[in-house]
């Protein structure tokens, strides 16, 4: 398999007043080049500590105290991310360059005082040798590809004046602007109705398989990483407990946790009936306690206590 | 059928309208609500749905329409009544808040909080309301010691706890749930879906309920309306709208939710083509 991204026992800590906090704990998975990897948490699961760390943005009092991300995009020679000083020109070219980011809530990565056109511009000046004309012009055809029409007078327009779907489809535009190894969305559609949802969905599903990026996509709805994703991580608590294909995790899962996500989804439980919990799904199974995440002969991963393994195998 | 206290009609709503400078918010909505159902009201953001449940409890005042409500007293208009005539019927209309940490006050504790309503009804003296406090403490399963701690110390879905507790201490038979699991995490959100849905059945409410999330909402409610600019485009059992919507509103509304299955793959309607 072609792997553009490898983790491995990526550990981060946040020192507060209440002691040493660990945010990631041993956290290791692949993403395979051109493929979207969904990770897939509650609140708290570690998933955008994990993004952060790939970008480099961790903050203080977050640290990352151990593992590598081993980086190895097209036509360039591999590196490893954790270890790259902070005066290393490689960081500036990760950052919004080689990998960008979607975040949740477009108005915090759209400034108010620029209009949309010069802020799509400034992600090309930022990282290409290219004149002010040729990025507006590259600016125009990418915010066109996403979605945004009459684009002559909207590329003059400022965020206040985009509905939340449309500033989200300009952040999109300005993600994908650099043609990005890969691209990271944290939660994009988590703040939208789920009819533009949908829009936003079928948009970043379709340029992935028009530019061949691969992505990274945060969300806790199932329903978003069954429609999204090809291969999943399940967090729980800073930790890893189950790799698969969307198949495999979604129709099959092995691990009582994914299990019990699974089963507490509304949609999917018979009317009348109480929703099953997490802590009912899980039973006697300790799943704060970190166990080696085992592959299956299936190809999957799980994390899970050794007796319990077997009766996973079969 | 006749009217007895377990089944009837609690609320009826009426060609109920809400302008903000002259922009509709609601226009033209009528519909009854039955005692001890759920009726789910769902739409996109800006399609009133809060504003029409705002208008009905006058949270904030309908300039056209009627709002007839079932009250112990028998049935009142609440649209043209004084602030003062409203207080005792706000004993039987109560509202469960989307966000948990914006709808507790800080400073109180958790047996301030549960207790206001009593106080400010001046219901019981001080042993009654403090036995009242406990007995709704266990009905939304917090332990007793929760009493002298402050909301900070208590997660997201023990603080939706509280605010059940503080929704339901004067017996409400309206209960209004705008949003009320939306900010919660699906496992949470599970147990208050199933701590709403028990109460119901203990306590005989009636629930209006406002989602944008429509798996939820095909799991609680019994009825539903749907809502689009303002206007209910589409009322009925939640089932038959589910499995069979008749207008395209609906339909592309229904299109647009996600399936948690891999292989029913989204096919979203597209709104221009529909005309919406």
């Amino acid at each position: 398999m072609d792997t553009v991204l490898k983790v491995r026992d990526l550990a981060v800590d946040f020192k507060t007043d209440l002691g040493l906090t660990h945010a990631l704990v041993d956290v290791g998975f692949d993403m395979p080049r051109g493929k979207v990897t969904a990770i897939v948490g509650e609140s708290g699961s570690g998933k955008s500590v994990t993004a952060n760390c790939i970008m480099r943005i961790i903050q203080p009092p977050g640290r990352i105290v151990g593992g590598t991300i081993d980086f190895a995009p097209q036509g360039m020679d591999p590196f490893e991310i954790v270890s790259l000083g902070k005066r290393d020109p490689r960081l500036k070219e990760l950052r919004g360059g080689l990998i960008s980011m979607v975040f949740q809530e477009p108005m915090t990565a759209l400034s108010p005082v620029y209009t949309v056109g010069n802020q799509v511009a400034e992600a090309i000046l930022c990282h290409r040798k290219v004149g002010r004309k040729q990025a507006w012009q590259e600016a125009a055809e990418m915010l066109e590809r996403v979605g945004i029409d009459d684009i002559d007078r909207r590329i003059r327009m400022y965020p206040f004046e985009f509905s939340g779907g449309m500033r989200q489809r300009v952040v999109i535009a300005m993600a994908l602007v650099c043609h990005p190894e890969i691209l990271i969305c944290d939660e994009p559609t988590t703040a939208l109705d789920v009819t533009i949802q949908a829009e936003i969905l079928t948009l970043i599903r379709d340029l992935q398989q028009e530019l061949g990026n691969s992505v990274l996509f945060i969300t806790h709805d199932i329903g978003v990483v069954a429609q999204l994703a090809d291969q999943v991580v399940v967090m729980y608590q800073g930790r890893v407990l189950e790799i698969g294909t969307v198949r495999q995790v979604l129709k099959d899962p092995v691990h009582p946790y994914t299990k019990g996500l699974l089963a507490a989804i509304p949609g999917l439980a018979p009317k009348g009936e109480p929703l099953a919990t997490i802590a009912t799904v899980v039973g006697d199974t300790d799943i704060t306690r970190p166990y080696p995440l085992v592959t299956l002969r299936d190809g999957r991963q799980v994390s899970l206590p050794r007796d319990q393994l077997q009766g996973a195998v079969g | 059928m006749n009217e007895t206290p377990a089944n009837g009609k609690l609320l009826e709503v009426e060609g109920l309208s809400k302008y903000f400078d002259g922009v509709p918010a609601v226009e033209d909505v009528s519909f009854d609500v039955q005692r001890s159902e759920t009726l789910g009201i769902v739409g996109e953001s800006g399609s009133g749905k809060t504003t029409l449940v705002r208008a009905i409890l006058r949270a904030i005042d309908p300039d056209q329409g009627v709002v007839r409500f079932n009250s112990a007293g028998g049935w009142v208009e609440l649209q043209d009544m004084t602030a003062k005539e409203l207080i005792p019927l706000r004993r039987e209309m109560q509202m469960i808040f989307q966000d948990p940490f914006a709808s507790l006050n800080p400073r109180m504790t958790v047996r301030e909080i549960i207790e206001e309503p009593l106080i400010i009804h001046r219901v019981g003296d001080s042993s009654e309301r403090i036995d009242a406090v406990r007995d709704m403490l266990a009905h939304v399963q917090l332990e007793e010691d929760s009493l002298t701690r402050y909301p900070h110390a208590f997660s997201g879905g023990q603080r939706q706890r509280i605010g059940i507790a503080r929704a339901l201490i004067l017996r409400p038979n309206l209960v209004v749930c705008d949003e009320s699991v939306s900010a919660l995490d699906v496992s949470v959100q599970a147990q208050i879906i199933n701590l709403l849905e028990d109460l119901q059945s203990q306590l005989g409410l009636t629930y209006l309920f406002v989602a944008h999330d429509l798996s939820v909402v095909q799991h609680i409610c019994d009825r539903v309306l749907v809502m689009h600019r303002g206007r209910v485009v589409e009322t009925g059992n939640v089932d038959d709208i589910f499995d069979n919507p008749q207008e395209d509103y609906t339909r592309l509304l229904l299109s647009a939710v996600p399936s948690p299955d891999p292989d029913v793959p989204l096919k979203p309607l597209d709104r221009r083509e529909l005309g919406l």
